[in-house]
């Protein structure tokens, strides 16, 4: 109520206005790509697709539907800008994380135009707080370029399994090896430590495996991935696509509080390094 | 390739193999792998060599257990290594299925493989050293007084005393056991905590004459989680200060020694000398009827505390002879890695004489008849070193 007698008399400015009567369910999602400062945001009649990118060879997308929000009011079709995102969030937790039973935070984030800072409204049993985040030029991010069409092996994991694999990880090896192959071991995650290696293998016939499509056996090496651990940690199910370029591509089926779905996904460009010895 | 060893763990067990590492962990940094014929032998010893620990898993603990015979070998590595195989201890029975663990010499890799639940499968494949024999020499069976609990009676004992305290002082008497925190400095400066067990709070109370031993209490810490987990009672086997306590777990499939040297003699005295009114004092009756405690706390407050200047130099070069080598043996005592210097502010375990290892018979790893003055603690040997297979 408080919230909406106060925008009534400049609605008119806006190009975009999303309201969600739960912020948790934008702020939860956005913390599962927060492994830099800076996201880019792009709005379109579709919904919010938030993208934070790690030097030319990570990017981590968020999308939230339109159909999440209470209210989603675009005027142009597409509107875009680049915010920090560690402020951003901050803001929108300002009432503290912990959640309350019965008790949410309702959120009306509102933008002006290009050249106006984000104003988000956020409001909890009465007290409003009003925040202005400044806004910046957006860049454009990367194409990977990950096609379906080009896909060569995809499978799809119940993420508690997983979530094991990544918690114990050897942190002492560079690289996190993915193999994916229609023959043994299937789908393995390896590490070359101090101590020696070690290989997770997940067969194709688990009760974990959802899905199992592997042409050919494919081996990617990429950093060890641990921005993409808190994604993993929100998720039920992840899907793990890699195409003919040796791209590597993970989504996340992210469920919010109210039980709708949202998506979560990385891109990783391959390892350039040379191989190493198994 | 045959496997030097090539053995397989079940269900509950595999958490008990994972607890022995976290139990090891606690008191040296390497963990000494050796598959022998009557069982499987994990042992760990700290930097100072003052205490020891060795695991003996004979082939019933596993569902599988080969070790080709006459193959003598012998590894070490760094226990980290090992323990983070074995994550999430507390839900390990629940996940793993079953550990496969195969040693391949020629490779130098040993391979432990988790058959997980979903049909998940983990592998760890970790470099080693190859490493010359760990084996304290002890023979527990000769020490005068034996003292055997439930692990829960220790555990509810140590608690009493702070997370931080080095060395505990264990005394027999009669039908007594009292538990003190040793005390280095200055006694009115510190806090005194002594508890006091009843012998028949213990399953077996053999004791040959009154003694009191001082120890590391961390490393007893190490033994009791171990203990507790499986609900085995706890052996203490011990003879005079400066002799090493032997603490013993065993059940039909497994066999654990912790042998922790004591301090010598003098040391001991010193801490008892130092409240001569409560060496005297008669311990206070658990009934606490009479004003016994009364009296008791008012001498230590007022007896005459020896000033740090006082401090001895008493560790160097207090040989403890066998009387003959059948008769009694024990484990021999060297000299300490450093003079003393009159410095308090000595790391603790310094104060600690290396246990003596013996050159070993594999098959026999309890005492046979040497003398002690022909042995040697064993070193790594550096030439080994450079051998080591490197991954």
């Amino acid at each position: 109520m408080l919230l909406s007698t106060h925008s009534q008399t400049v609605d008119d400015n806006y190009v975009l206005v999303a309201s969600l009567d739960n912020v948790r369910n934008l702020s939860n999602i956005l913390k599962a790509i927060t492994f830099k400062d800076h996201a880019i945001f792009n709005a379109t009649p579709n919904g919010l697709k938030v993208t934070v990118e790690d030097s030319k060879c990570l990017q981590a997308n968020a999308f939230i539907q339109a159909e999440i929000f209470q209210e989603f009011t675009i005027k142009e079709d597409s509107v875009g800008f680049q915010i920090n995102l560690t402020v951003l969030l901050d803001c929108l937790t300002i009432f503290g994380g912990s959640t309350v039973a019965g008790v949410t935070t309702a959120l009306r984030m509102c933008y002006n135009g290009y050249g106006y800072p984000l104003t988000l409204f956020l409001e909890e049993g009465g007290v409003v707080t009003v925040c202005k985040i400044n806004t910046q030029e957006p860049e454009e991010p990367i194409d990977f370029e990950f096609c379906s069409t080009n896909v060569t092996n995809k499978v799809i994991l119940q993420s508690e399994s997983l979530k094991e694999a990544f918690s114990e990880l050897d942190m002492t090896s560079e690289v996190l090896q993915i193999t994916m192959s229609p023959s043994q071991p299937y789908f393995r995650l390896s590490t070359f430590g101090n101590s020696g290696n070690a290989h997770y293998d997940y067969p194709k016939d688990s009760d974990m495996m959802e899905l199992f499509q592997c042409s050919k056996t494919q081996t990617n090496r990429m950093s060890l991935l641990k921005p993409s651990t808190k994604a993993l940690a929100l998720s039920c199910k992840v899907s793990v696509r890699t195409d003919s370029r040796g791209f590597l591509s993970l989504q996340y089926l992210v469920r919010n509080d109210d039980g709708q779905i949202c998506f979560v996904e990385y891109y990783c460009c391959p390892d350039e390094e040379a191989e190493e010895e198994y | 390739h045959l496997p030097a060893m090539d053995c397989v763990v079940t269900g509950g067990n595999v958490k008990v193999l994972a607890k022995a590492i976290h139990s090891l962990s606690r008191i040296g940094d390497e963990l000494y792998l050796e598959p022998e014929d009557d069982g499987l032998a994990l042992r760990s010893v700290n930097s100072s060599r003052s205490a020891y620990a060795c695991f003996l898993f004979s082939p019933l603990f596993f569902s599988r257990y080969t070790v080709p015979c006459g193959h003598a070998f012998r590894c070490k590595m760094a226990i980290k290594c090992v323990q983070a195989v074995f994550r999430s201890l507390s839900s390990l029975d629940k996940t793993v299925e079953k550990c496969h663990i195969e040693l391949v010499g020629e490779k130098s890799r040993l391979t432990f493989t988790l058959h997980c639940k979903h049909g998940l499968m983990k592998t760890h494949n970790l470099s080693f050293q190859d490493s010359e024999s760990l084996q304290a020499v002890f023979d527990k069976d000769s020490c005068s007084n034996v003292l055997r609990a439930q692990p829960r009676l220790l555990v509810d004992t140590v608690l009493h005393f702070p997370p931080a305290l080095e060395e505990v002082s264990l005394s027999v008497s009669g039908e007594r056991v009292l538990f003190r925190n040793y005390v280095e400095e200055e006694p009115a400066k510190a806090m005194l905590t002594e508890l006091s067990l009843s012998s028949d709070e213990f399953e077996h109370f053999a004791v040959g004459a009154e003694s009191s031993i001082t120890f590391c209490l961390k490393e007893l810490r190490g033994l009791l989680v171990f203990a507790e987990s499986t609900g085995l009672p706890v052996s203490v086997h011990f003879d005079l200060p400066g002799s090493p306590v032997v603490l013993s777990v065993t059940d039909s499939v497994l066999e654990v020694n912790f042998v922790l040297a004591t301090l010598s003699d003098d040391l001991n005295l010193r801490n008892h000398n130092n409240n001569p009114k409560r060496a005297r004092s008669p311990p206070p009756a658990d009934d606490f009827l009479n004003d016994d405690i009364d009296s008791y706390l008012i001498a230590m407050d007022t007896s005459e505390l020896p000033g740090p200047s006082n401090a001895p130099a008493q560790r160097s070069n207090h040989r403890l002879e066998a009387q003959s080598p059948v008769a009694n043996h024990r484990l021999e005592s060297e000299e300490a890695e450093e003079e003393e210097t009159g410095d308090t502010e000595r790391p603790p375990n310094k104060k600690f004489r290396s246990l003596f290892f013996g050159s070993v018979c594999p098959t026999d790893s309890q005492l046979t008849n040497q003398t002690a003055t022909s042995q040697e603690v064993l070193a790594s040997d550096s030439e080994d070193d450079a051998q080591a297979a490197s991954p």
